[in-house]
């Protein structure tokens, strides 16, 4: 006994990396299952789009302010910053195509989900942990109606279908910054400016690659969000750390799925 | 708790009442055995719910009341052991089955578990609403009758976070009663509320089950707001069924824990102290 002691104390990191990877993998598993729990009640959803409504108002709505506001100064910095560098080569009638290309298919949709999840995320992680803690989740199961379909999947769809129609939002305001700050400020041609985009942002390259990240990211972060709240700890500790994992987890989330997105679409 | 088993009855047939064939039992327990991590909650537990009667279930805090709600309310799955309600097993019944059974038992959390973001009239007509195809008016009266039941007909348009806890409960209690269920489960009613508002719990909670012949399971540790409206009493503690019978007969054993916990003396086989080393080496340490 004496003997395995020693190497009990040795091996004792091994062990917690083990138990660590046990609960990240017991955990995703449970993520997967919530999930396939949440889809199955889009049929009931559907019979009740009251529910939906709700969901689109408070999380798509509720979020125009601070993705317009944001989208206005990204596409002025854009156009700030476009116009320093584009002037060395004497391209700057070049801004447009430039603000919106890195709007519609990159900053729009990583900005948006990055702000939806300090947003609306955190809300949704807040609630929902409060409810499991003030027991209306259990409340809603001991009235035989399942909490999952009738308090996820309208806040899961609400987001999925929020976050594409903020992105358009985010890019078409950021757009109008840059041409505010190039045409309005610093001078460039008002018809170069827009012509020159329309001519060079094509749809199914561009802004369709655009809508695809932004489903993509629409679904992660609401996912993410609904998980960390339906499975916090039923106390006021345990929903902040929830609430704080939501937005952690969703930033990297995005931020990698960004690259493997970018990676896929724009490859070739 | 540890150190305070006390030689008491039982698991015997005899202390939980009639046998399991008897129509007039509801829910039957057998053998309920629930654990949480290493740590026991209920070893081998039998207990009978007898149709039409307040059962009080009393014990220590820590002691697994409410998990034991929780197990009848099909929210648990027991290690081992049956839950019968009303001739069907809880734990093999598939969704649909539990959630049809769930219609005929209301709740009564120690929360309220209000929604939060509905008023007072639509969390009462919550279950109506999800269950029922009822048209307007006529959920509107039903509505109303159950807040009238509770008093609370005149709070029907506040939020819950506009009214006190007691009231929260009652309206709980209003909601838990919407779909008239057989049983209703109560989870500690009386924790935290004043005078009035245990009085005013206490009359609804006899009250109401027998003009609704209903079935009603109380948990608390509130011994004597309990014991005045229980028809049965079981005590539980360690995992263990302590006691069973009417609050006279519990009022009367001779067992040194009843007794204890029963009168609330600070000591006895329960003692006042947790287990520690002496005091003075403590001190001096």
């Amino acid at each position: 006994m004496n003997d395995s002691a020693p190497k009990t104390g040795a091996l004792e990191p091994v062990a917690r990396l083990g138990r660590l990877g046990l609960r990240a993998v017991a955990g995703l598993g449970r993520a997967h299952l919530l999930l396939l729990d949440v889809l199955g009640g889009l049929p009931s959803l559907l019979v009740r789009p009251r529910l939906l409504i709700a969901q689109l108002f408070g999380i798509g709505v509720l979020s125009m302010l601070i993705i317009v506001v944001s989208g206005v100064f990204v596409g002025m910095v854009l156009g700030l910053q476009g116009y320093y560098v584009l002037s060395q080569f004497g391209a700057e009638e070049s801004l447009g195509v430039m603000v919106a290309a890195s709007l519609v298919r990159e900053l729009g949709p990583v900005v948006t989900a990055l702000l939806v999840a300090g947003r609306a995320g955190s809300a949704l992680t807040a609630e929902i942990g409060l409810m499991k803690a003030t027991e209306q989740l259990s409340g809603l199961e001991m009235m035989a109606v399942d909490p999952v379909k009738r308090v996820l999947t309208p806040r899961f769809f609400g987001g999925f279908l929020s976050m594409p129609l903020l992105v358009a939002m985010f890019s078409a305001v950021g757009v109008a910054g840059g041409w505010f700050v190039g045409v309005g400020l610093l001078g460039i041609d008002d018809g170069a400016f827009w012509s020159q985009m329309q001519a060079k942002i094509d749809f199914s390259e561009d802004l369709m690659n655009g809508v695809i990240k932004s489903l993509v990211f629409g679904v992660v972060v609401t996912w993410i969000a609904l998980y960390e709240g339906y499975d916090a700890d039923p106390t006021a500790a345990g929903v902040s750390r929830a609430t704080t994992r939501t937005v952690v987890q969703s930033a990297l989330a995005v931020l990698g799925l960004d690259f493997v997105l970018t990676a896929l679409m724009f490859g070739d | 708790m540890g150190n305070g088993t006390p030689p008491l009855p039982t698991n015997s047939p005899d202390a939980v009442g009639p046998d399991h064939a008897d129509p007039a039992v509801l829910v039957r327990i057998r053998g309920l055995c629930f654990r949480r991590g290493d740590r026991v909650i209920f070893d081998g537990v039998d207990l009978d719910i007898l149709r039409g009667q307040v059962t009080a279930i009393m014990g220590p805090s820590g002691t697994g009341k409410t998990t034991l709600l929780k197990l009848i309310g099909g929210q648990l799955r027991p290690d081992a052991g049956t839950i019968v309600i009303d001739g069907e097993n809880v734990h093999q019944l598939g969704r649909s089955a539990l959630y049809a059974l769930r219609k005929r038992m209301g709740m009564l959390f120690q929360s309220g578990a209000l929604l939060t973001d509905l008023d007072v009239f639509e969390n009462v007509a919550y279950p109506l609403r999800e269950h029922t195809r009822l048209p307007e008016s006529l959920l509107r009266r039903l509505v109303l009758m159950k807040l009238e039941a509770v008093g609370l007909r005149g709070a029907a348009g506040l939020m819950p976070s506009q009214i006190s806890g007691g009231m929260a409960r009652r309206v709980a209690l209003a909601r838990a009663m919407a779909l008239d269920p057989m049983m209703i489960l109560y989870d500690e009613p009386f924790t935290g509320q004043d005078p009035i508002s245990m009085g005013v719990l206490i009359d609804l909670i006899r009250h109401l089950n027998d003009a609704a012949q209903m079935t009603s399971i109380v948990v608390s540790h509130d011994v004597a707001e309990t014991a005045g409206i229980a028809d049965r009493i079981y005590l539980i503690a360690d995992g263990r069924l302590m006691a069973a019978g009417t609050p006279a007969q519990i009022a009367e054993s001779e067992s040194p824990w009843v007794r204890q916990f029963m009168q609330g003396e600070p000591d006895g086989p329960v003692h006042f102290h947790y287990p520690a080393p002496p005091l003075h080496q403590d001190l001096l340490a």
